[in-house]
Formats: structure tokens, C-alpha cells, sequence
């Protein structure tokens, strides 16, 4: 979920031989390694659901980020609102090129249960975001070709266009905007397997933790075909917790509450 | 009566702890429930609907900075007909530590083990509450002294269990029952000190990445009691529970492939008449985003066995169980399973039916229904044939 925030950060235009496809990549491979090194993290996620009539309802999650060295994120959530999902969690170990592997903790039962991992069209907790935007967004998971430069909002930024590797992508691709001055994604266009405009991303609010890490305050999904609209509010970002792998078990899914 | 008195004391104690702490929270649920049923009664003690009120408040403390969890989950059920189920339970009462590798747990928990859906064979540390569900879902708090250890060769659990909660059972006036009705007052045990037996458990798990894989050992009093007729203080027959000291071993597995995820579950017994083996196996295939929608789609199989044969406690010996569950993936996160189970040497079949809605933010209702249908007169669910019923469940969350 966090990489959502920190995914894109971009390397200065060097080489003047480069095809366009070796220019996204490199774009998408300097980001990562601007992200390189975060450790850990805790932060407050609040989600606001709204369909076309403006009917809202809300979600709360508690999530933990571990980095982990030459492979994806490990990541537990922790559910608190609606009242009867309280306590139910959700431990997801990401994969650079593997699918990811994902356990789900029901409290009323006591019960872990293993999620197939092809399951990453599927809608999260309802919302807009799919199981795979809200991953970790590793550089293998894509193939890319930047596109153009262009001004968002009046700032300068790169257009990448990313195609998911895995099959079991709801996407064709996506069309990414990448802030260049300081290297943030500024927005994320999804096109579905029919190539029609399915969603679109747009996170604001960034602030900077540890003098070097990016994170946006809100991500606003917005579904073209149907109208329903997911936000995401980011608070109470804290780096450096000292979390260890011993904090990513199936043990400590079971207690997370 | 017991267990009432043992909750007010509690309560009573746990209310001096809240006082002194910052890091602590109240949660729960209150519902009711109503069943209805399609076919008059067998029995004359019997009704044609019911209704229910179930309450379940938690309450947990966290000392600030601190390796310890307090947790208190009280339940109380007030059934209309059955005095039987009118009952309360400590579902969890418990103290935990943890730390890095190893965690210590104390006190009335409640521990799951399985990965199948149709039985849970695997399941053994805490016993049915039975008078809550048919499903057998429903546990009674168990007392424990747990010790787990994590390493990177897996979690191991050790328990000592000092104490033994008997089954519950349905009364006269309920449907869903035995005929005759099972006398738990009744009960006698294999073991000399009874309920007071020490039963000691072991499990290890670990998760191989492209799979998980969980291995078990129980020896002790069996959570499941042979049933054997008898006559009551008043030379009714009744059955009467039988509980024998028992050897389990266990082994659950699963392994993710893309949208395929396979499971087995089975155990060996011995010490309850002839030794047995039985498992669940199956697998589950899942739809996701169908047809463009938000909603996936699961495909459930599974078949259970058991080679006891006729001779076995469970009426699962050789079925099959085909299941649908739905997921709207809305924001009510509406989700429906149906399953049906067929016994492959008779017409027996039991249909389930359970979906759920939110309603709000703080309400759900839950629709349950059950069916059997060609239950012969040697099956253990011949006294239910008539029983096929709907149950809805309206549960606030606080």
C-alpha cells in the first residue's frame, strides 16, 4: 500500500541513445532506489467509499511496512472500522516477480486463512482499489516506455506508460505521472484488459519523513465507468519503528490486535 | 448457574483494571435470531420457529510500552424454548506475553486449527458448543497454559490443558436434536479424574512460501464423546456421553496456484474403539472481477472420508461437497455460500445456504439456511429430517 506513494521517483535525462522503453525503466528503476533504505513504517489509513449518489462509508486500517531487502515488502493490516471487520487482518508477503503470498486472520473464528494469490483484480474491502494497486509496486511487476514530458497542475512531469507482467492483472496498462522536481507520482491513469479508461489516481498532500521519503497524505481513486470514488487519508507516518520479520508471522497476524 | 456467577466476578475484577489503564477497549455485538422451519415437528416438545438473543461484549488492555494482552470475550445466549441453550460461556479470559521468539499464553483461549471448509477434522483444542450450531463452529472457552515458540523452522505450540469443558447438547424442545435427547449430566469419562485430566497438545506450522503445512499431536480426554444409549433418573432412554482418552495426530496443508487453492486436512485416532483415519481434501477456484463487476467468484470441492465407514461418529464418511461463495465486494460487503454435501452411498444430501449484509455502519444481517433431504433411517441425521430451516440473524456492533 505504501509504495502507491513512494513508487516513481526519477533519474535526471542522461543518455541521448536510449529507446523509450530503456528511459521508463531506468525512470521507474531510480525511483525505487530514492526508496531504497525507508526500513519500516506504521501509518493510519482511513478510507471514505462514495458511490454515484454520494452514499459514504468508511474504513479504518492500522498497517505495518517492512522493507525487505531484494524482494517485495511484507505488510500487515489491521482492520478497525466498520465494527464487524474489527480485528480482522491481513498479512501479505510481496513478490518482485512470484505472486504475491497473502493470509487473512478472521477474529470471530480464530481462523487464518491462505488467499489464492491470483486474486489481484479483486476489489479491496470494496473499495476502487484493486488488491494490486494497493500492493507493493515493484519495478519486475511492470514492463514501461516513457511517453512524454508534461506540466501537471503547472509542475513538470514525466509520462511513463508501465503493462503488468503477471496474467492475472485486471490492467492492459497504466499511464503514470511522475512529478519531476521531486521525483513523486503525481497521478495514475488504468486502463482494463479492453484498454478502456477504468480509473484514475490522483495523490496529493506529500510530505517528506527521515529528510528523504515521500509519502502522499491522500490518494483519490476515481472509477470513469461507474463513477464510485475511493480516498485514502494517510496520517501519523512513523519511520524506523525497528520492526523485524518476527513481526510478519502468522502468529503475529492472530495477535495484531 | 455456574458459569453466571463465575462471570460476575470477573466482570467485577476486570472493572478495577479499567479504571488504572489508558490502552484499553471495549467492542462486541448484541443480536437476535430467529429460526423458522419448513415441517411440522417429529416431537411434541418441539416448535415451528424460535427466536434468540446472543450478546458477546470484548474487552482488551494493553498496558502502554508493555509485552502483555489482557483479553475478556463473555458470551450469554437467552433461547425462547430450550433451557439448554439458554446458556453463557467465557469464551476468553487470557493473559499473553510476547516476545521475539516465544510467547506465553494463559488462561480460557480459543485456538483454530484447519484449512478446510465442509468439517474441521484437525480441530481439537477447544469443544463444540453445539447448542449454538448445527455447523459446529461455535467453541467453548477453553482453559490452557500455551507455550509458542517462532523460529525460522516454523511455530511450535505446546499446550497443557487442565480442565475439560463437556459438549453442549440440544433439549426436548428444541429442533436440530437427537431422539432420545443426549443426557450431558450423564456423562462418563474413560479417564479416573474426569474433566480434571491433563490433556496435553503439540502443533507445528510453518509456511513454506508456495505452501503451508501444519502438523499436530492431542492426547487427552476426545473433545468428540461416543453417544450411547441409557436411561435418565426417570428410566427415559437417553444417550449418554462417552468421553475416551484418545490419541489424535493431525496434518493441514495448502498450497496456492494463480487462482487455485488446494487443501487437505486429515487425522488418525486411536482410543476411541478402533483406531481410524479420516480427511477432507479439496480444492477452491476463484473468479475475480466477474464479468468486469467488482464481485468475485469462488467454485468450492471437497470430499470427506472417514474409514469407519457406517461405524463412524461424523455422518461424513464418503461425501462430496460442491459450494459457491459470492463476494459483491460492495460497500454492505454482501457475500453469499451456498454448499451441498451428497453422500456417494446413499440419497442423504444437506444443502447450507449463508449470506450476509451490512446494514449501515454498525449493523449486519445474516440469512442461514439448511436443508436435508433423503436422510435414510441409519443415518445420524435421521432425527433432523423434518428440521430444514431459515434462521435470520440481526447483530449490532459496538
Amino acid at each position: 500500500m505504501m509504495m502507491l506513494a513512494t513508487s516513481l521517483l526519477a533519474l535526471p535525462l542522461s543518455s541521448q541513445a536510449e529507446t523509450s522503453e530503456e528511459k521508463g525503466l531506468a525512470i521507474a528503476k531510480e525511483v525505487e532506489r530514492h526508496d531504497d533504505g525507508f526500513g519500516d513504517f506504521t501509518a493510519n489509513l482511513e478510507m471514505i467509499l462514495k458511490n454515484k449518489q454520494g452514499d459514504e462509508s468508511r474504513r479504518t486500517i492500522l498497517i505495518q511496512t517492512l522493507e525487505v531487502k531484494d524482494d517485495g515488502d511484507k505488510s500487515l493490516s489491521l482492520f478497525g472500522e466498520p465494527a464487524d471487520v474489527k480485528g480482522t487482518a491481513m498479512l501479505t508477503f510481496s513478490h518482485k516477480r512470484d505472486d504475491d503470498d497473502q493470509w487473512m486472520f478472521l477474529p470471530a473464528l480464530s481462523r487464518v486463512k491462505r488467499i489464492a494469490s491470483g486474486n489481484k483484480s479483486g476489489s479491496f474491502m470494496g473499495s476502487e482499489f484493486a488488491f494490486e494497486d494497493i500492493g507493493s509496486q515493484e519495478v519486475e511487476k511492470y514492463n514501461y516506455k516513457y511517453l512524454r514530458d508534461e506540466d501537471l497542475n503547472s509542475r513538470p512531469c514525466f509520462v511513463i506508460e508501465r503493462y503488468p507482467v503477471s496474467p492475472h492483472s485486471g490492467y492492459k496498462r497504466q499511464v503514470v505521472w511522475i512529478d519531476k522536481a521531486e521525483y513523486r507520482v503525481a497521478k495514475i491513469d488504468f486502463y482494463d484488459r479492453k484498454d478502456s479508461l477504468l480509473k484514475t489516481l490522483t495523490m496529493d498532500g506529500y510530505e517528506k519523513y527521515l529528510q528523504k521519503y515521500w509519502r502522499a497524505g491522500q490518494m483519490l481513486m476515481v472509477n470513469r465507468q461507474t463513477e464510485k470514488t475511493t480516498l485514502l487519508k494517510w496520517t501519523q507516518f512513523k519511520f524506523k519503528h525497528g520492526l523485524k520479520d518476527s513481526d510478519f508471522t502468522e502468529t503475529s497476524l492472530k495477535r495484531a490486535r | 448457574m455456574r458459569h453466571t456467577f463465575i462471570f460476575v466476578g470477573l466482570a467485577g475484577a476486570l472493572c478495577c483494571v479499567v479504571n488504572t489503564s489508558s490502552a484499553n477497549e471495549w467492542s462486541g455485538f448484541a443480536a437476535l435470531e430467529y429460526r423458522g422451519f419448513a415441517h411440522a415437528p417429529l416431537y411434541a416438545e418441539q416448535h415451528q420457529s424460535n427466536y434468540s438473543a446472543l450478546l458477546q461484549p470484548e474487552y482488551r488492555y494493553r498496558p502502554e510500552n508493555s509485552k502483555d494482552t489482557f483479553t475478556f470475550i463473555p458470551f450469554a445466549r437467552l433461547d425462547q424454548h430450550d433451557a439448554e441453550r439458554s446458556h453463557a460461556d467465557i469464551r476468553e479470559l487470557a493473559w499473553v506475553n510476547v516476545h521475539d521468539d516465544y510467547e506465553w499464553r494463559l488462561g480460557i483461549r480459543k485456538v483454530f486449527w484447519g484449512v478446510t471448509e465442509s468439517q474441521h477434522l484437525v480441530d481439537i483444542i477447544n469443544q463444540t458448543d453445539l447448542v449454538e450450531n448445527f455447523d459446529a463452529k461455535s467453541k467453548l472457552g477453553q482453559p490452557m497454559l500455551n507455550l509458542a515458540l517462532i523460529n525460522t523452522w516454523g511455530t511450535l505450540d505446546l499446550f497443557v490443558l487442565p480442565y475439560f469443558r463437556e459438549r453442549t447438547f440440544l433439549g426436548t424442545a428444541s429442533r436440530l436434536r437427537s431422539e432420545p435427547i443426549v443426557a450431558s449430566d450423564l456423562a462418563v469419562y474413560q479417564a479416573e479424574q474426569g474433566r480434571h485430566h491433563l490433556d496435553y497438545a503439540a502443533h507445528w506450522s510453518k509456511s513454506f512460501g508456495d505452501f503451508d503445512l501444519g502438523l499436530s499431536h492431542f492426547m487427552g480426554n476426545s473433545r468428540e464423546p461416543r453417544l450411547l444409549p441409557g436411561i435418565n433418573g426417570s428410566g427415559a432412554p437417553v444417550l449418554i456421553p462417552y468421553y475416551d482418552l484418545i490419541h489424535q495426530t493431525g496434518v493441514e496443508f495448502t498450497a496456492p496456484t494463480g487462482s487455485w487453492l488446494w487443501k487437505l486436512e486429515a487425522i488418525h485416532r486411536t482410543g476411541q474403539a478402533t483406531a481410524y483415519t479420516a480427511s477432507t481434501a479439496g480444492v477452491e477456484y476463484t473468479y475475480s472481477a466477474l464479468f468486469g463487476s467488482s464481485a468475485d467468484l469462488g467454485v468450492l470441492f471437497e470430499y470427506l472420508y472417514d474409514d469407519r465407514g457406517a461405524a463412524a461418529l461424523s455422518p461424513f464418511q464418503d461425501d462430496v461437497m460442491l459450494g459457491v461463495r459470492l463476494a459483491l465486494n460492495d460497500t454492505q460487503s454482501s457475500d453469499l455460500l451456498f454448499t451441498l454435501i451428497q453422500d456417494r452411498h446413499s440419497t442423504a444430501h444437506m444443502f447450507n445456504l449463508e449470506a450476509n449484509r451490512r446494514l449501515g455502519s454498525n449493523w449486519k444481517l445474516t440469512l442461514q439456511a439448511r436443508a436435508f433431504a433423503g436422510i435414510p433411517s441409519v443415518d445420524p441425521l435421521y432425527s433432523m429430517r423434518q428440521d430444514s430451516y431459515m434462521e435470520l440473524l440481526l447483530a449490532r456492533y459496538f
